[in-house]
């Protein structure tokens, strides 16, 4: 089969596209799907960031929901102290966060393997509690973060949910454009490089360091951006918003994606929206037990994850690659 | 009798080993010597079981021994030292000792190819509990021999015992291979580098060249053959 | 002064738990470079037979061996089942270590679902089989009770019990081999395999006990989503890592320094802290030591 020669122009369109296909899904979906789709968006970024940084850098992370609590809680401060449009509350949530990652990776660039994971993941439990204790982050009702309302143009019939879905659809856009630009240029192919083989990366003149921290830097900007759009999506930035859960959801729906490449994106963000639902469909048709309820959705999604590891541990996008190719 | 025919190893696309064919006899020390990749390696590791073979056929005393686990045909008293000085650094020298005999039921008779290594290397018997990382690098081969000795095996491959080690030490390593080989009457199959040291303790010689066998025949045979000599023997 | 001691035995008891729990981690990584994050759920399922075997009796002293057989069995299944097959298809650098620990993670969570499903609202009770209350020692209480010595007494007891069969038995020589040097230990004639599954099970045991003596320190029940589980998992983790997760004297050390900094942090700053110090702790440890405390540079040969 004759190869298509990708380049950036195309990509740029394939894009506009995805942004006119969700301008007009926007019309036709209702209040609940508005707001499923801003979290898919938000889930997008977020195993963007995981992506980058795991499959690309190599570098583990347990405790991207902390990033993302730090970009939540920027965002949401900016809009408080600053009163400054919502544009540059996530613009500071990014800033900040990246910057918090630029210090993490510098403390984690010599850590490999199970050390790192345990970091990020005493980073996933003890980061956010941090509000409780210091009432200028609201402790435990948190602080609100109020992306306000559509601009009255737009016609009544315009719901703030559409306009969260909007502002995050688009936010996630425009992140995935940049990323994928990022992945392509010799950042990533640095990354790429280091985490195949680290000595020859060094004999080819590498710094390992400075990857390494640049990674931890970019996924961190990522994943605030991921915060601020989910805290915009629930009003509310509150430590509860963050558990151990939400850092495991997110490496979840990067391996569902495929670690290893970008393209999967959307496959493991849906899947942790559709899940939920797609589970109490389930429980409802089978049984009337509450128990079958509240344990289906994680059951489900767990079990996802494992067979994606034994039958697709590249991601499923590589697994039909190399079927086809066969 | 160890008995190979037609074998063939792939690592992945690449053939390792082309319709390898030799017999060894009991007793013998069969050296295999040949260049860098030439396969020397690929064979004792499908014979001892860690690699795959893609076809052919290998016998030992008439047993099937491919397709098994490396665990099962020590029992069958076939006895690997890999590439490396294999032994656990963290471990003493006796620990590494008895490792090699751990899964022999009769502890008395274990005790015994105890002594029998000590005597053969007296310098081990004096760092017994010494961690295994303190010993020179001729004193570890020793102890990688020493510990294959305590699986009571029958057939020995040895892949480059010699490997870094000073001049004299390889003296006495190849001394002690040669001693012990006649002494418990061992089959040996030894991959050397180092081709001289190796055909004038062996009674046959295997030559291997990129997975394929170039020459075979006595060890005086090939010591002798002009070929050999230019390609292997430096002269 | 008092505080003082009473600060120190409370974090020594608990951060012993933490060790135990960290004991568990570490055989499990030094014998398949794998982290078991379903070493928590086994704990979990296992304080649950144990709260059952109590109801049944009504005897404790029965109960926790029982549950540590239990605890025992479930590893092995894992390992057989599950991590075998897994490790015969992850490959590729990077990939590794992360494919690995997710899919552990994935098993954490289907061992919490099913756990939830059996039991539901439902509460297992473990409540301390002796007094927890303090000695009184010149007219004042201290946090020294006879459920803490228990406590104390368990751990040490198993620290020395694994001590002896690692490094006096046959058992533990080919358990030590075998997570050094597999290749070495197969063509020695080990059966590694089977020694693997053998260390999974202590694994199991070791953090079977953990969860029963975290629940008995504890609140005295189980639930699925028991907040007390949830900690034994992140802090044996962290602990684990804290001394080095390639040896098992790192396990204590990193569990009791865990436990002793955390409770001294509870008794002078507050609560909610608690898990940023413990962040805190891990990666001032890590700058400096960055394989952890006893920090071996460790690794597998072939």
């Amino acid at each position: 089969m004759h190869k298509l020669q990708i380049t950036n122009k195309h990509r740029f369109i394939g894009f506009a596209l995805i942004g006119l296909v969700v301008y007009i899904l926007s019309d036709v979906v209702d209040e609940w799907r508005s707001f499923q789709g801003a979290t898919i968006a938000v889930y997008i970024v977020a195993i963007a960031s995981v992506i980058l940084l795991t499959g690309y850098s190599g570098q583990i992370s347990l405790g991207h929901g902390a990033l993302l609590a730090v970009g939540a809680y920027s965002a949401a401060l900016t809009q408080i102290y600053f009163h400054v449009p919502i544009w540059v509350c996530f613009a500071a949530a990014v800033l900040v966060t990246a910057l918090f990652g630029a210090i993490l990776g510098a403390a984690a660039a010599r850590l490999s393997g199970p050390y790192l994971a345990g970091t990020t993941l005493a980073l996933a439990v003890g980061l956010p509690s941090i509000a409780n204790q210091f009432s200028i982050l609201g402790g435990e009702q948190g602080i609100s973060f109020d992306a306000g309302w559509p601009p009255l143009s737009f016609g009544d019939s315009f719901t703030q949910y559409k306009w969260f879905f909007w502002i995050a659809s688009l936010a996630a856009l425009i992140a995935m454009w940049w990323v994928q630009n990022i992945l392509r240029s010799r950042y990533g192919r640095t990354w790429r490089a280091v985490k195949t083989n680290e000595v020859a990366a060094e004999i080819a003149g590498i710094n390992i360091g400075r990857s390494k921290v640049l990674a931890f830097t970019v996924s961190a900007g990522l994943a605030g951006l991921a915060g601020a759009l989910l805290a915009m999506t629930m009003n509310n930035v509150s430590p509860s918003a963050f558990p151990l859960a939400l850092s495991f959801s997110i490496a979840t729906g990067a391996v569902l994606s495929g670690v290893n490449t970008l393209g999967g994106v959307m496959i493991g963000s849906v899947a942790l929206v559709a899940i939920p639902e797609i589970a109490s469909l389930i429980s409802d048709r089978w049984s009337s037990s509450e128990n079958l309820a509240t344990i289906l959705p994680e059951f489900i999604v767990n079990a996802l994850l494992i067979l994606t590891v034994f039958l697709a541990p590249k991601g499923p996008i590589e697994k039909l690659r190399s079927r086809h190719s066969k | 009798m160890l008995k190979i025919e037609n074998l063939s190893v792939s690592h992945g696309a690449i053939r390792a080993l082309h319709e390898i064919s030799f017999n060894v006899e009991k007793g013998q020390l069969a050296a295999v010597i040949g260049a860098n990749g030439a396969g020397k390696t690929t064979l004792l590791r499908t014979l001892s079981g860690l690699n795959k073979a893609s076809h052919g056929l290998a016998q030992w005393n008439d047993h099937n021994i491919l397709h098994a686990k490396p665990e099962a045909l020590v029992r069958h008293g076939i006895s690997h030292v890999s590439e490396g000085k294999s032994v656990i650094p963290e471990l003493t020298v006796s620990e590494n000792l008895e490792l090699g005999a751990l899964w022999r039921r009769n502890k008395k008779e274990a005790a015994k190819s105890k002594q029998e290594v000590v005597e053969l290397f007296p310098r081990l018997g004096e760092r017994l509990s010494q961690r295994a990382d303190s010993l020179s690098g001729g004193e570890r081969q020793m102890l990688a021999i020493g510990r294959s000795i305590m699986s009571k095996p029958e057939l020995l491959l040895l892949d480059e015992p010699s490997l870094g080690l000073a001049p004299l030490v390889i003296e006495q390593i190849f001394q002690a291979i040669r001693d012990l080989t006649t002494a418990m009457g061992l089959t040996v199959l030894l991959v050397e580098q180092n081709a001289m040291g190796a055909l004038k303790i062996a009674d046959i010689g295997i030559v291997l060249n990129l997975g394929s066998i170039a020459a075979t025949g006595s060890a005086t045979a090939l010591r002798d053959d002009p070929a050999v000599r230019a390609a292997y023997l430096g002269f | 002064m008092f505080n003082f001691i009473n600060t120190l035995l409370i974090g020594i008891t608990a951060g012993s738990i933490y060790s135990l729990m960290a004991i568990a981690i570490v055989l499990v990584w030094r014998s398949t470079r794998v982290v078991n994050f379903a070493a928590g759920g086994l704990a979990l399922a296992s304080s649950f037979v144990g709260a059952a075997v109590l109801e049944t009796t009504g005897s404790f002293w029965v109960a926790l061996p029982l549950a540590m057989i239990a605890g025992a069995l479930f590893s092995a299944f894992i390992e057989y089942f599950f991590l075998r097959p897994l490790l015969k298809r992850s490959g590729g650098k990077g990939e590794e270590i992360f494919l690995p620990i997710i899919a552990t993670l994935g098993l954490l969570g289907i061992i919490k679902a099913i756990l939830n499903y059996i039991y539901g609202d439902r509460v297992g009770s473990l409540p301390p089989p002796l007094s927890d209350k303090g000695f009184i020692v010149s007219g004042q209480s201290i946090a020294l009770s006879p459920m803490r010595i228990l406590i104390l007494g368990t751990v040490l007891v198993l620290m020395a019990f694994l001590t002896l069969i690692f490094q006096r038995t046959n058992l533990g020589l080919s358990l030590r081999a075998s997570s050094f040097a597999p290749e070495i230990s197969r063509l020695a004639g080990i059966r590694v395999d089977l020694i693997r599954t053998v260390g999974w099970a202590i694994s199991g045991a070791a953090g079977a006990t953990a969860g029963i003596l975290q629940t008995t320190n504890g609140s005295g029940s189980i639930a699925p989503e028991s907040f007390e589980f949830s900690l034994l998992l992140v802090f044996g983790f962290v602990a684990a890592v804290i001394g080095g997760i390639e040896s098992l004297i790192g396990a204590v050390v990193g569990g009791l320094t865990l436990g002793i900094v955390l409770a001294i942090i509870l008794m002078y700053v507050g609560g909610s802290l608690v898990f940023f110090a413990a962040f805190l702790i891990l990666i001032l440890v890590l700058l400096l030591r960055p394989h952890g405390i006893i920090g071996v540079k460790g690794g597998r040969r072939a």
